[in-house]
């Protein structure tokens, strides 16, 4: 029953960009994108426990790396990437390994992790490399082997591509030791410590992954728009965004990033539909954002296992 | 290298900002002392006091020192009641939860804001603006002296009613020991209600008093949060002499940063020490623990 229905919602997955007008083709892209980016939130946040209040600095950095490779020493986006995604990984380790060093844990981790991420903004800002607040441009040259395409269709399938892998590495997560352990470490950090298991490094490796994820959003993120400036990689705005998917989807379930971007996305276009009907709403993004915003309240407070747990069965190992 | 009058003008005004700070800071302070939560949300409050300042200068004619003891009372009842309806009832559990309630709350306040009040930047015109006061050989602006003078004074009032009142008896204890205080019949929800109230109080009275130098825009709220955490985590989290030290502290900082690095650069000092403070010495300076 289960895999018929996972079945079907792949394929109509693959038909769907085939048979809506570009702008809800776009719309769904960018929904299996956030799915993405919140599932590597997911991974250390949800997971293993580690709420992270700047994740953006993953995305940002690996933004950055694909992109000044690309701009200032003729690299290959598509090796540009790799290498974008070994800074996320390095950034998130080294972030892991100081904070975690230091002892921070719970509201302190998040924070440090939001003073990290304004620390790289303020320095992408200042910095000649990233061209400061004018940000860098993509020359935009659409052919594959540029990770730009003409056909915005292969844009789709490859934040859906994306979206896929994350979700089997998080199903990985619910039936690997390393997930079972990084599940002890969020529910009691000390009993799991007494367990035997090197909760210092398990951390560590949570964040490693996490980051290198995140960076390859960053990048697919860059070679989309062809643009990127420090407040689009470093503001708090991506950071926020991977969070609230995952929290109102289902922290530490494989589908509840997914879930999250849905039921985020659906309200994004109900807010432009209501503004398009109603002018006073003229202002759409603001608007769903503060029902976004209310929704984190309520889901934290009354359904701290996010969407998914009212999907039957809880996948909260 | 830069003129040392000019390095002195710079300590000043980095004081006299940082007098602000002491405000702001010790409201989250006190919140984090005596409810154990830290308040997100708190920057996107000081930034809704902001707008209320400024609505009642545009609408009304009221000069923001006038209109102090109106945003302070009406701050008290917003962080009161925002207690009672949505902190209070949901901060139990795991400390990250409540942080992301108050993530929560600043996400719709931020966002209200911009609908309603649109994104610009908004000032506020007061006469003696532009009046300067001389001290030595560095020239102070006059709002900036005052604001600063009343911020401490304010701080004052609140230290003795901290001491001295029954309330403030009464808080104290239930920061020292929710059980025993409760046990000798302090109604502890009620005293956490009043504190959250209080802290959002030094919100309205920091708003009114920078709203004659500072601008408000939606995004002041985001602006202050990373200052007012760097103070707190720099003094001491929930110590009262910690986050008067770190708010001068943090106003110097930011004011030679400028001087120094430049408006954009200057910025990342703040981010710097309060990385450093909690990964070197969580406890800041004068706390007893982390």
């Amino acid at each position: 029953m289960r895999r018929i229905a996972l079945a079907a919602a792949f394929l109509a997955a693959m038909v769907y960009p085939l048979m809506v007008p570009n702008y809800l083709a776009t719309v769904g892209m960018l929904m299996f994108f956030t799915a993405f980016i919140g599932q590597s939130w997911n991974i250390s946040g949800g997971f293993a426990g580690q709420t992270s209040f700047g994740h953006a600095v993953f995305f940002g950095v690996g933004a950055y790396t694909s992109t000044i490779l690309q701009v200032s020493y003729g690299w290959n986006p598509w090796l540009a990437c790799p290498t974008a995604m070994a800074m996320g990984g390095l950034v998130g380790a080294g972030i892991a390994i100081l904070s975690f060093r230091a002892g921070l844990r719970g509201s302190y981790f998040a924070l440090i992790t939001l003073a990290f991420a304004e620390v790289f903004r303020i320095a992408a800002n200042s910095a000649p490399i990233t061209h400061g607040g004018l940000g860098l441009l993509i020359k935009a040259d659409q052919r594959p082997i540029n990770f730009q395409f003409r056909d915005q269709i292969w844009v789709y399938y490859l934040a859906l591509g994306l979206c896929l892998v994350s979700l089997a590495i998080a199903w990985w997560l619910t039936r690997s030791r390393f997930g079972a352990r990084l599940v002890a470490i969020r529910e009691n950090e000390d009993a799991a410590r007494a367990l035997g298991i090197d909760v210092f490094t398990e951390k560590v490796k949570v964040l490693t992954l996490s980051g290198a994820m995140c960076a390859a959003g960053g990048t697919f993120y860059a070679q989309k728009y062809l643009y990127i400036d420090p407040n689009i990689a470093f503001g708090i705005d991506k950071s926020v965004e991977m969070l609230l998917v995952t929290m109102v989807g289902g922290a530490g379930t494989i589908f509840g990033p997914l879930i999250g971007s849905i039921a985020l996305t659906t309200i994004n276009e109900l807010t432009r539909a209501a503004a398009s009907v109603f002018p006073v709403l003229k202002n759409v993004q603001p608007l769903s954002l503060i029902v976004y915003g209310a929704m984190l309240i309520l889901i934290v407070a009354r359904l701290p296992d996010g969407f998914a747990s009212l999907f039957g069965r809880r996948r909260h190992a | 290298m830069l003129d040392p009058q000019i390095i002195l003008a710079g300590v000043l005004n980095g004081l006299l900002a940082g007098g602000i700070y002491v405000l702001v800071a010790v409201g989250l302070t006190l919140i984090y002392g005596v409810l154990h939560i830290i308040n997100f949300a708190h920057g996107s409050l000081l930034m809704l006091a902001m707008y209320a300042v400024f609505f009642l200068w545009r609408l009304l004619g009221l000069d923001p020192y006038v209109s102090l003891p109106l945003v302070t009372a009406g701050a008290f009842a917003v962080g009161f009641v925002l207690y009672r309806l949505v902190i209070g009832p949901f901060s139990h559990g795991r400390d990250e939860n409540i942080l992301l309630i108050t993530l929560g709350v600043s996400i719709v306040a931020d966002n209200a804001a911009l609908l309603f009040f649109g994104g610009d930047t908004l000032t506020i015109d007061v006469p003696y603006a532009g009046d300067i006061i001389q001290v030595g050989a560095a020239f102070l602006p006059l709002p900036k002296v005052i604001s600063c003078g009343a911020a401490l004074v304010i701080c004052l009032v609140l230290g003795l009613f901290m001491t001295r009142s029954d309330t403030g008896k009464a808080i104290r204890a239930v920061a020292r020991e929710r059980q025993g205080a409760r046990l000798v019949g302090i109604d502890v929800e009620h005293i956490f209600a009043v504190s959250y109230g209080i802290g959002i109080a030094c919100l309205g009275a920091a708003a009114c008093l920078l709203m004659p130098t500072f601008y408000v825009t939606p995004q002041s709220g985001y602006a202050f949060v990373l200052v007012a955490f760097t103070i707190v985590v720099l003094g001491g989290m929930g110590s009262f002499l910690g986050a008067a030290v770190g708010g001068f502290l943090i106003g110097i900082t930011e004011s030679l940063g400028g001087l120094f690095l430049g408006e954009q650069l200057g910025q990342i000092g703040i981010s710097l020490i309060f990385i450093l403070i909690l990964l070197l010495k969580p406890t800041g300076l004068f706390g007893s623990r982390a």
